[in-house]
């Protein structure tokens, strides 16, 4: 086994060293019965790489990848372009291979990202702070919701219902054997601001209320300015949460800082992370200097080496499950290290002017797309505003709408039907993604799959 | 009147008020202490309640309250310089101040010579 | 300056002790680097996009107004920049890495090569089922591994890491509980627990209190007996438990917790020890997360993304989160909603599927072993830490007899009026070009030092270590104090002021004139 390397004469030798005569001798403290004396059945025998690589291929075969059809898939994940440099660095055997850094002086590497890492989340974001990652935006927003209990000590939670309904079901899911209570707003479609609910946030929102939770841009798509928002929510003594899921659009708007935020969470897998098929994803997690000592996660700090060098450490960690146990903010014990270093070596080759432009080619491409769809009769764009993605209405139900387009080869959104089961209002709806990886000839071949599916 | 309990808490008290900090004995086990959470001013607390937070690079303790009554008085010197809690534990690194709501409690606790024989057993 | 036969000085110097400071700061290969916002420009960026311009603006009139400060750097400096970084880091693929209770483990390439295959990586998560049938495939084969190994009839896969499938595990207990008609109120964790056994059996809103632990490390059975009662809820062991010993009484323990209505909970942690070669479900566990990062290969890079399925008995596996995968005649279907199906299902733990990425190397991995190369696995992670200890245990101070299981665990009574801690002795260990051992875990032994040194280590390697260790434990308890207080003497720093960190946080970088227009 080409992972193993010992021989029979070195394990021989080592079991007298031992003082045992067989290995099974080891497991003595094992149950009769409990001791496997032969391979577990029903499971192959051990293959070659050449063997491995085919059944592997075979059945990554059978997928439709992002890249090879017209795609247009958002909510909550992402096809963008991920520079070469970026998988060539973070294969690096010290990064990959390398553990958390609880040895800074043979660690420096991985904690001096980890800083660079916190200080481009918290300049994107508009905050003072940010953690070196979550496991992903649903993880981190929920975290927010406990991280606001603890700061306000009041238990109310106040869901838009733009946000994404997988992170409301985490959500309502980690809540449920607390005394928090969460308030969800009803999706709708309504023409100009799907999912927009302002009016009814402000009626929920009262002096009980720990925070409130908007998501910018939407579920659907919708961009808004929060800052109104954000004065009435302190006006009760309550945290302004912002989650996105599409960490680009912060290139372009104003950011959750700006509008008054008190905590900004979302998924980072945009930059400098793949699909995956859903993960392993990046969650950003950011807040105000004055609350650093109530937010979950890993943390690095600056210090100095007894010599007075610069250098890096985890730190606070007194926050953390392995000092407070029962006590800690969070069971969490790992981060997404190596998606952040992506993200990282992402952003530094960025930098702000390509930041800004990628976000700007990214809108470019959603208003090409949605002039485009526009003209295709069957089909009316709900949103006034937006920035990647946008929600169209069909004239029939959307979930098999994308199905037929599947049979084209075009990847056309993700149907609302797939997501609100329960909304019948939303069936005929589908919200539509473009990035800097949408071509002209992709919006073409959508338009016409729509005019001949929906015709 | 100078008291101690088991989780290395002193209490001095004067009148009605009792002052709180962690003992010299403490302090040394926490090692360089970084950060002091304090009660909030006119907070009730029982005996034994949660008081406040004590955290060095890697340890974090409650400090408990060791007799009932509310918390009248914090010392703020401590949120500014933590450091106190190691340099001065016993005078300028106190960390609350309580008016007692049942001055009989304090017979619980140990006296001087009893924490000292206490400390040897540890 | 006298040299040893290893060609190291005896005493170790300070840097640039012998010579004069370089005008650089480099030391040979020993690079200095800046911070990325020390060295780029927020003008400059090494990623050529389109010059496509907006015609039209749908922001909504929400367009950024203020700078965000980010630098940029062209290709090679970012390439230079991470590949510097890199060098400063302790890696498996640089050494033995024996991180007790992480299994550190090589990790393969191929399963990276596999991870990156278009079919895995360039795929939606929300596209249309007919569009992912081999994603979904991977997922269901995946699954049947970790049931047969584990023989336990369910897996959830959806958990991010170890802790989470922990999370996963006790909400399953939880649910069970309350459609049983009580939740009940106290989980029982050992003191020697990994600390997120406590904090996740908090969050689910239980009380935590200790198992007695017996002299010789392991659970006190009869003690737990008089405990369990109709408040427990369930224990959480894990096994080989975190002194790196099997617990023997393990069927008798899960036999009176189920007895008492409660459930046993496994710490899967450890499961390299057992992995082929013990089947968790024949030992009475209902429910386990398995770290894929450390059994099955994936990498840890430097802290994550880890992975944390969870198996389930018969009696848990109704209430397991969504989505799951399921066969039927035409094809593979992903459960993602609570439906009529799977009303008992306690909710979703993450936004979409679980880690993919992961899933892919993990497979990987299982298929390249096979059966019979995982049970050799287990034997060789077993002989390899037995192999260290019975090496160790003349010089270094081992509180519990052996046979160990995967990881041997020495005490700090060695050191004992050497002036030396067990933080010196790890900071040591540097210096000789190993990653320390786990130290001060678990709490139950006074300065311990957990080795883990798994089964991809060679006798020639542990050859060497074991040299080492027993050098350093020589030279502590010969008056060599020196070599381990200024410890680290050969790293790219010296030890760091971690104190200095806490108490004055300084967390993101901030540019000299912010700092100056802020005072």
């Amino acid at each position: 086994m080409r992972y193993l390397p010992h021989t029979a004469p070195d394990r021989q030798a080592m079991l007298a060293t031992i003082g045992a005569t067989a290995i099974d001798d080891l497991f003595v403290d094992v149950p009769d019965g409990a001791l496997g004396t032969q391979p577990i059945a029903g499971l192959g025998h051990h293959m070659s790489e050449m063997e491995v690589e085919r059944t592997l291929a075979a059945m990554a075969n059978k997928n439709t990848t992002a890249s090879s059809v017209p795609f247009f898939i958002g909510c909550g994940a992402y096809k963008h372009h991920v520079p070469a440099s970026v998988d060539h660095l973070i294969q690096r055997g010290e990064f990959l291979t390398s553990y958390t850094p609880y040895q800074p002086e043979i660690a420096q590497g991985t904690l001096q990202y980890m800083f660079e890492f916190q200080t481009q989340v918290a300049r994107l974001t508009g905050m003072d702070v940010a953690n070196a990652s979550m496991y992903d935006g649903s993880t981190a927003c929920t975290e927010a919701i406990f991280m606001a209990r603890r700061i306000t000590k009041r238990g109310k939670a106040i869901l838009s219902s733009g946000v994404h309904p997988h992170y409301v079901a985490v959500a309502k899911t980690l809540t449920q054997f607390t005394d928090d209570v969460l308030l969800c707003g009803e999706p709708h479609v309504m023409p100009g601001a799907p999912g927009h609910d302002m009016d009814w946030i402000l009626n929920q929102l009262d002096t009980d209320t720990s925070c409130v939770i908007v998501q910018n841009p939407n579920l659907f798509g919708h961009v808004a300015d929060l800052s109104e928002l954000a004065k009435a929510v302190h006006a009760k003594g309550a945290l302004l949460i912002v989650v996105f899921t599409e960490v680009v659009s912060l290139g372009l708007l104003k950011s959750p800082g700006e509008m008054g935020a008190d905590i900004v969470v979302g998924e980072g897998q945009s930059i400098g992370n793949g699909l995956n098929f859903g993960g392993p994803y990046l969650g950003l997690f950011a807040t105000r200097d004055k609350y650093v000592r109530q937010m979950p996660g890993r943390l690095c700090g600056e210090t100095l080496d007894a010599h007075g060098k610069r250098g890096f450490v985890l730190t606070l960690s007194t926050r953390e499950q392995h000092i407070r146990r029962e006590k800690a903010t969070s069971n969490i014990c790992t981060n997404s290290g190596l998606c952040a270093l992506a993200f990282t070596v992402h952003m530094s080759l960025l930098g702000e002017a390509g930041v800004r432009r990628l976000a700007e080619i990214n809108h470019a491409r959603a208003v090409s797309t949605a002039e485009r769809l526009q003209k295709v009769a069957g089909i009316t764009i709900v949103n006034s505003a937006f920035f990647n993605e946008f929600t169209i209405q069909l004239n029939t139900p959307s979930r098999q709408v994308v199905h037929d387009l599947a049979k084209h080869n075009v990847l056309a959104g993700v149907s609302l039907e797939r997501l609100y089961p329960k909304h019948k209002a939303l069936e005929n709806a589908l919200v539509v993604a473009a990035t800097e990886t949408t071509t002209d000839e992709h919006i073409e071949a959508l338009a016409d799959a729509f005019s001949k599916v929906l015709a | 009147m100078l008291k101690f309990t088991k989780d290395h808490e002193w209490i001095a008290v004067d009148g009605d008020i009792a002052t709180i900090g962690i003992t010299n004995f403490a302090q040394k086990a926490l090692g360089d202490v970084v950060f002091i959470e304090l009660p909030p001013i006119g907070k009730a607390l029982a005996a034994h309640a949660d008081a406040a937070v004590v955290e060095s690079v890697k340890a974090a303790s409650d400090v408990y309250a060791p007799v009932s009554g509310t918390v009248t008085e914090t010392n703020e010197a401590l949120v500014a310089d933590s450091s106190l809690v190691n340099s001065a534990p016993h005078t300028t690194g106190w960390f609350f101040k309580l008016k007692l709501s049942d001055p009989k409690e304090l017979n619980s606790l140990m006296d001087q010579a009893a924490y000292d024989s206490y400390l040897k057993t540890l | 300056m006298s040299m040893n036969t290893h060609g190291r000085p005896t005493q170790p110097v300070a840097a640039n002790a012998d010579g004069a400071a370089s005008f650089s700061g480099n030391r040979g290969l020993d690079l200095q680097e800046p911070l990325i916002f020390e060295l780029g420009s927020n003008t400059r960026t090494g990623v050529d996009l389109s010059d496509e311009k907006i015609t039209k603006s749908y922001l909504g009139g929400l367009e950024r107004t203020q700078p965000i400060n980010l630098p940029g750097l062209s290709e090679p400096e970012v390439v230079r920049h991470f590949t510097r970084l890199s060098r400063k880091n302790y890696a498996i693929d640089m050494g033995i890495f024996a991180l007790g209770s992480c299994t550190m483990k090589h990790n393969p390439r191929l399963n990276e090569k596999m991870a990156r295959l278009p079919g895995f990586g360039d795929i939606h998560p929300l596209q249309p089922q007919s569009s992912v049938q081999g994603a979904l495939q991977l997922m269901h084969t995946l699954a049947h591994w970790l049931t047969t190994l584990t023989g336990m009839p369910a897996v959830a896969m959806s958990p991010k890491a170890g802790a989470h499938g922990e999370l996963c595990g006790l909400m399953a207990i939880r649910a069970a509980l309350v459609a049983r008609g009580n939740a009940r109120q106290v989980v029982l964790c050992p003191e020697s627990a990994h600390g997120t056994n406590p904090a996740t059996a908090a969050f689910c809103g239980y009380r935590v209190e200790d198992i007695p632990a017996n002299a010789k490390g392991r659970v006190d059975l009869e003690a737990l007996k008089a405990r369990l009662g109709p408040d427990v809820a369930a224990i959480m062991l894990t096994n080989p438990n975190t002194c790196g010993m099997f617990e023997p009484d393990i069927k008798a323990i899960a036999d009176a917790v189920h007895a008492a209505g409660a459930f046993f909970y496994c710490d899967g942690a450890n499961y390299n020890a057992l992995v082929g070669k013990v089947r968790p479900g024949d030992l009475g566990v209902d429910a386990m997360h398995i770290n894929l990062h450390k059994t099955f290969s994936t990498p840890h890079g430097g802290g994550g993304p880890g992975s944390g399925p969870v198996v389930f008995s018969e009696a848990l596996a109704p209430f397991a989160p969504i989505p799951t995968v399921i066969k039927n005649a035409d094809g593979y279907h992903l459960i993602e909603e609570e439906n009529a199906e799977s009303q008992t299902t306690f909710g979703r733990m993450v936004a979409f599927h679980g880690q993919m990425g992961m899933f892919v190397r993990a497979l990987t991995y299982m298929m390249s072993h096979g059966a019979d190369g995982l049970m050799q696995v287990a034997e060789d992670a077993v002989l390899n830490a037995n192999y260290i200890l019975a090496s160790l245990k003349d010089v270094m101070t081992a509180p519990y007899e052996g046979p160990c299981m995967h990881e041997a665990l020495f005490d700090d009574s060695f050191l004992k009026g050497t002036g030396v801690t067990t933080l010196d002795f790890a900071k040591g260990m540097i210096d000789e070009g190993f990653h320390p051992m786990t130290m001060y875990f678990p709490l139950v032994v006074h300065g311990a030092m957990l080795i883990e040194p798994t089964e991809t280590e060679s006798k020639a390697t542990l050859d060497q270590f074991i040299h080492s260790l027993r050098g350093l434990a020589k030279a502590a308890v010969d008056g060599d104090a020196n070599r381990f207080t200024g410890a680290p003497y050969f790293a790219p720093l010296a030890r760091l002021d971690e104190t200095r960190a806490a108490r004055q946080p300084i967390l993101s970088y901030k540019e000299p004139e912010m700092l100056q227009a802020a005072e």
